[in-house]
């Protein structure tokens, strides 16, 4: 199918809208766009970050799950209590393939599972005694714990316990952090208000821990590496890289992250934000508070990768940018290998996003880098901030969506029918049965890394293995003679 | 009257970021913008206008400051 030109992209939006009641399209329309590029501020195109309508099918989580699932669940040394119904916790165990080394259950705790279980007397009698009890607990369990966090679920909330003054008593009982966070379900419109409260425990339960903890000895090449999470190993490939261009990596999390790292960010010379949507916050409080400039970058496929070493560079001396150079250039031979391999076999394809926090935005150019083509993209979970930086991603006239329901999502790939979907699990089986070939991109569909060189390596690899699966032509039933016939009874079904 | 942090961009203009809000905009003009004072009527790109009592000495960048809503 080619490109489609920017009426009818309009056109598209309105008929899929079509089915909607009055009010309902009104609505939805404010979140689908048409990408321009004279448009300097994306509130001009979209409206994000509201709430979703009632009835519709949205893939948005809670805020419990932005703080608990997202943000504090791979600081690995700690132990992550769900505070609450079991559930919300266990539902959503060890999901996102935060990659991370130690021996769980001794010395870390990344993919257990812990839970107050409240029953119904915890509900109608206050849960914070059982908190307290749970929290020694854990203590003569895994005494190597170095912290440890409670995560509200909704119930704590609405019953109003006091789980800041449990943290207090039980911090100073056993002589480690506590980290009450409140982040119950029912906050904000989606799991980005999840993040930013998540963020804002970190600030005050734990970056200033160790203000005027002189012992830490700095170099001017300290940078500390925020918003990677290590799915499938995304933060080790690159790390690597910043590591060989002669700076030192004091702090990485969340992804394969831990406390100490957490309390040493304060004294690097730079932050590097990954996910800016999860870690903006903290990043400007630090910037504030301590001076410590932060910038962002994308490590995704070899084009955006140099870009952002050259920029990473640019903040240090000539050294580190004699040896960024020197970095680029090791690997060019690498990733020209790589595209001399994949990008025939999937050059000209096209491609439609539907994810979260960056990668809407940053996977374009690992895309571009193999000849292929984003027509469309869209967040769950963005703000305006995050649409600002995509407009200038994407093509003109391609579209943008924001909190698609399952309805419009499906809709819209039935017209056009791009050559290959990344979104996530809920949505893989339904395109899959469609005849589309599907990649999950939350947790790149039990692979990865896809970041840095090495893992642009293996993002050719599973795209192409993906697309050029020979499955997809064994859709059509043996009896079914015509493309046009299997279309009609595709349609049929539907 | 909102809580807004004002940073730098690297391109040296300023930056106007209120979390609550969504709003990252740059600063246009500043009314009073001396080195004893900054601070009074400030006019985003957007058209937007805040008003923040002049402060002196002048905030050292970042600073979260409060604002009220200017007119028009
Ligand atoms: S919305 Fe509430 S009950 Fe549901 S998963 Fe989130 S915290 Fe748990």
């Amino acid at each position: 199918m080619p490109a489609l030109t920017r009426e009818e992209t309009l056109e598209l939006i309105q008929e899929v809208l079509e089915v909607y009641p009055e009010k309902a399209k009104k609505d939805r329309a404010k979140h689908l766009a048409v990408n321009d590029h004279d448009i300097e501020q994306s509130k001009k195109c979209i409206t994000s970050n509201r709430k979703s309508l009632p009835g519709v099918m949205t893939i948005r989580g809670c805020a419990y799950a932005g703080s608990k699932g997202v943000v504090w669940g791979p600081i690995k040394d700690m132990i992550h209590i769900s505070h609450g119904p079991v559930g919300c916790g266990q539902y959503s165990r060890a999901g996102r393939r935060n990659y991370y080394v130690g021996h769980t259950g001794v010395n870390t705790f990344g993919t257990m599972n812990f839970t107050s279980d409240f029953q119904e007397k915890d509900i109608v009698f206050g849960g914070d005694k059982k908190l307290g009890k749970l929290i020694t607990e854990l203590e003569s369990l895994f005494p190597l714990s170095k912290g440890i966090s409670v995560q509200s679920e909704c119930p704590i909330g609405l019953i109003g316990d006091d789980i800041e003054s449990v943290a207090r008593e039980q911090a100073k009982a056993l002589g480690k952090p506590i980290v009450p966070v409140r982040c119950e379900g029912f906050r904000g419109v989606s799991q980005s208000l999840g993040h930013h409260i998540a963020n804002d425990a970190i600030r005050d339960w734990v970056i200033g821990n160790r203000d005027g903890d002189e012992r830490f000895v700095a170099t001017p090449y300290d940078v500390a590496i925020i918003g990677d999470y290590n799915i499938g190993g995304d933060a080790w490939s690159s790390r690597i890289l910043l590591e060989e261009m002669g700076l030192r990596v004091v702090a990485q999390w969340p992804g394969d992250g831990t406390l100490a790292e957490l309390e040493l960010t304060p004294k690097v010379k730079l932050n590097l934000i990954h996910c800016y949507r999860s870690m903006n916050y903290i990043s400007r409080f630090m910037e504030e508070k301590y001076g410590i400039p932060w910038m962002e970058y994308n490590f995704f496929g070899p084009t955006k990768i140099a870009e952002s070493l050259r920029k990473i560079a640019a903040r240090f001396d000539e050294s580190i940018q004699a040896k960024a150079e020197a970095v680029i250039a090791r690997y060019q031979a690498q990733s020209e290998a790589v595209i001399a391999k994949y990008r025939p076999r999937l050059e000209g394809k096209k491609v439609m996003l539907y994810v979260g926090g960056l990668r809407p935005r940053h996977v374009i150019g690992a895309y571009e880098d193999l000849g292929m083509e984003v027509v469309g993209t869209g967040y769950e979970f963005a703000h305006n901030d995050d649409y600002d930086r995509t407009i200038k991603e994407m093509g003109n006239a391609t579209l943008l969506y924001d909190d698609l329901t399952g309805f419009e999502l499906e809709e819209i790939v039935q017209r056009i029918r791009p050559d290959l979907v990344g979104s996530g699990v809920k949505e893989k089986y339904l395109f899959q049965k469609m005849g589309i070939p599907f990649r999950q991109m939350h947790s790149w569909d039990y692979s990865g890394p896809y970041h840095g060189y090495d893992g642009f390596a293996i993002f050719a690899r599973d795209m192409d293995m993906t697309i050029n699966n020979p499955c997809w032509d064994k859709l059509k039933a043996p009896w079914v003679k015509d493309a046009a016939t299997a279309a009609a009874a595709l349609a049929a079904r539907a | 009257m909102p809580n807004v942090m004002i940073r730098r961009k690297d391109s040296g203009e300023l930056l106007f970021y209120v979390a609550k809000k969504d709003l990252e905009e740059t600063i246009a003009s500043v009314q009073v913008d001396t080195a004893l004072q900054w601070g009074g009527e400030v006019a985003l790109t957007d058209g937007s206008r805040w008003y923040v009592e002049p402060i002196s000495p002048p905030p050292v960048f970042p600073a979260t400051l409060r604002f009220r809503r200017g007119e028009g």
